[in-house]
């Protein structure tokens, strides 16, 4: 079913100017695939962007080859192209006295003749666009009155109205709130799958990432991209690899990252569930690692809804919160461990 | 019916109004009823002063009024557009500048070099105004666009343009400093700007020029759209963003040089039409905009002419001043305006 739409062949991107060649990344050799959604990931400054903008022939490439479908990017005319892929970028449009759907409407561009008038063809690839975004009820809205999220969304309608097999975005989850980040990575997701198209993203949010992606790839000044779904790259060690730095910590077992906490207490913590899960995770942030295994003089324990605290000489104190435990444990020097 | 047609029938009809007011108003009162006559050709001997009038002098003004306002005002706002910039003006790239240093190289030269005060030399000497302006526009016109091929960046070409303005202004300075006061004198009152001073035959140049020019530009409407997204996008959808933005510059450039040419540099009319259009009919679209300011700047500039002309003042007031304190408040309002509605 998927078939290949873009291939790079020992690719480099970079800028030439007058002072010479700087190459941002080279020896780049991978496939994008249609019907799914293809995520880049990589630290600021790595040449995100740099290749996105290359791959959408803002700037030439430095060397090797880029097929879109199967023919070299530079044989394509701005005309063919424009038909082939489309952009949503991270530049802020200041256009005021626009409506949205003037704005997706300027997606068909490469359809319509001389003055740009729409045909019912266009008025109806608009209408489709702005239905698979779900933004019907902002179509009349100006666009400068839009919030970020929403003028995002206008943007990737304005995209889907180019009708390209292809769309690449760079860094549409950016200046968005996290529900909003969600949402839009869930409908990027499932715009891949309902039009079946190639769409290619690069984004900092890594957890989203790879959640929804069904490809990524890792960007980074060691080696050469990696490319490979989120599990397979999990399993394989890159994905621990790359973000291997202090305080971050990938967990194989849910295949995500998170913070590192030291520790330098341990103490006995019985019981199970949600619950158990909490207190272990709250006094992790507080140094002190709990489990069922630590031998430690005192124990915590989940009793139903409460949490009790014994001592070894027998004393018992009842918590009916985490922040109570909290503040007997980590505050009151008497259970120093 | 649509509200923008509306707005498109109300200009219309202003203009009307507003082409025979500047027929009839002046120092000497003609009755519209009689300048209805004079235009369909009544002849009646009694009447061959106002004739005079009318053929000679008003309706040229009128004429000249109507294509620089229009011609101005698609200039402006092609300019804004390219540049994204709602400062932006048919003077800021300093194709004004340009045209003011041609004239006024030949103004003050003729008269100290020359040792022949170009004023007194009659027609000769308005097409020689005419010539040098458009020489210098275009010299001014050439460098810009050449530089637009080269660099990226519209803030860069905007920075530029300004700064020749300066250079010209500045070499205008030193021209004036040693010439005699006759020609600094008719060099300031080209620079006031008029309608009124093109004259017989150079009038129907100007028209015919303009006519010709001002359809053309429309030619730009999809380009012009396009450019709204800025460069990434506009290529993104196919187009050469580079042969565009020569384009645009160019037809914008030619406009100017051409209208400064006949009429001096007229200013505020070019940066204000833009923003007044895109106010009132509450659109960025070009396919609207273009004739809307086309409309509004022609209307606009028949008000400032019958401003300037207002029975009262003897002779006519400087046409510059009256775009200005017209064209400045109108900015003004539209960005309080703004302010406003993006409250709500």
């Amino acid at each position: 079913m998927q078939k290949n739409t873009i291939e790079l062949r020992d690719l480099a991107i970079g800028y030439r100017n007058r002072q010479g060649v700087r190459t941002v990344a080279q020896g780049i050799s991978a496939h994008i695939f249609s019907g799914e959604l293809t995520c880049l990931l990589g630290a600021n400054g790595i040449g995100k962007s740099t290749l996105l903008r290359t791959l959408s022939a803002f700037q030439p490439k430095l060397s090797g080859q880029i097929f879109i479908q199967g023919t070299e990017i530079a044989s394509y005319s701005e005309q063919s192209l424009a038909t082939l892929v489309s952009v949503v970028l991270t530049e802020k449009l200041d256009i005021r006295n626009m409506s949205v759907r003037e704005l997706v409407a300027l997606g068909r561009s490469p359809y319509t003749g001389f003055w740009g008038k729409l045909m019912p063809d266009d008025q109806a690839a608009i209408d489709r666009a702005i239905a698979l975004v779900r933004i019907e009820g902002l179509a009349h809205r100006m666009v400068h009155t839009l919030s970020d999220g929403e003028r995002q969304k206008a943007m990737i309608a304005k995209a889907l109205a180019q009708d390209t097999p292809i769309i690449f975005l760079d860094e549409p989850t950016a200046f968005l709130d996290f529900p909003s980040k969600v949402e839009m990575m869930q409908l990027l997701h499932r715009l891949s799958r309902a039009t079946h198209k190639t769409i290619f993203l690069s984004t900092h949010d890594l957890e989203l990432a790879l959640q929804i992606a069904d490809k990524i790839w890792l960007m980074d000044d060691r080696a050469p991209i990696r490319v490979g779904t989120p599990e397979d790259l999990s399993l394989n060690g890159d994905l621990s690899g790359f973000f291997a730095r202090k305080g971050i910590l990938f967990d194989r077992e849910t295949g995500l990252f998170r913070v590192e906490n030291d520790f330098d207490r341990q103490v006995r913590l019985v019981g199970h569930g949600q619950r158990y899960a909490m207190i272990r995770k709250a006094l992790l942030r507080n140094r002190i690692f709990a489990a069922r295994g630590i031998d430690s003089p005192i124990c915590v324990e989940v009793v139903d809804n409460r949490i009790r605290i014994s001592h070894c000489e027998g004393s018992l104190v009842w918590c009916d919160s985490i922040e109570e435990l909290l503040g007997e444990l980590v505050h009151n020097k008497l259970y120093h461990v | 019916m649509n509200r923008n047609t509306i707005y498109f029938l109300l200009i219309t009809a202003a203009i009307l109004f507003l082409v025979m007011l500047n027929l009839a108003l002046g120092t000497i009162h003609i009755p519209f009823r009689d300048v209805w006559g004079i235009l369909l050709g009544r002849n009646d001997a009694s009447q061959l002063i106002w004739e005079n009038i009318v053929w000679k002098s008003r309706f040229p003004q009128t004429v000249t009024a109507l294509v620089a306002g229009a011609g101005l005002s698609i200039s402006g706002l092609q300019m804004q557009t390219v540049f994204r910039n709602p400062l932006a003006g048919p003077s800021e790239l300093g194709v004004s500048s340009g045209a003011s240093l041609g004239v006024a190289t030949i103004i003050l030269l003729s008269g100290t070099i020359g040792g022949a005060a170009l004023s007194r030399m009659g027609f000769v000497g308005e097409v020689a105004i005419t010539v040098s302006a458009i020489v210098g526009a275009m010299a001014v016109m050439a460098i810009i666009l050449t530089i637009s091929q080269r660099v990226r960046g519209n803030v860069v070409l905007l920075i530029l343009g300004v700064m020749i303005g300066y250079i010209a202004t500045a070499i205008i300075g030193v021209l004036k400093f040693f010439s005699n006061d006759e020609d600094v004198r008719s060099y300031v009152i080209w620079g006031l700007g008029s309608f009124s001073k093109v004259s017989g035959n150079q009038v129907y140049t100007f028209v015919v020029a303009m006519v010709v020019l001002i359809p053309l530009s429309f030619l730009l409407i999809k380009t012009l759209n396009l450019m709204l997204l800025g460069d990434n996008y506009a290529r993104n959808l196919g187009l050469n963003v580079k042969r565009a933005r020569f384009a645009v510059i160019a037809c914008s450039c030619v406009l100017t040089a051409i209208v400064t040419a006949y009429c001096g540099p007229i200013v505020f009319l070019g940066l204000a039409v833009p923003h007044l259009c895109r106010t009132l009919f509450t659109t960025s679209n070009h396919i609207v905009l273009m004739p809307a300011v086309t409309l509004t700047g022609a209307a606009l500039a028949l008000f400032c002419n019958l401003v300037a002309r207002m029975p009262g003042f003897e002779g006519a007031l400087p046409i510059n001043s009256v775009t200005a304190l017209i064209g400045a408040p109108i900015v003004i309002s539209v960005l309080f305006g703004k302010r406003r509605s993006e409250l709500n």
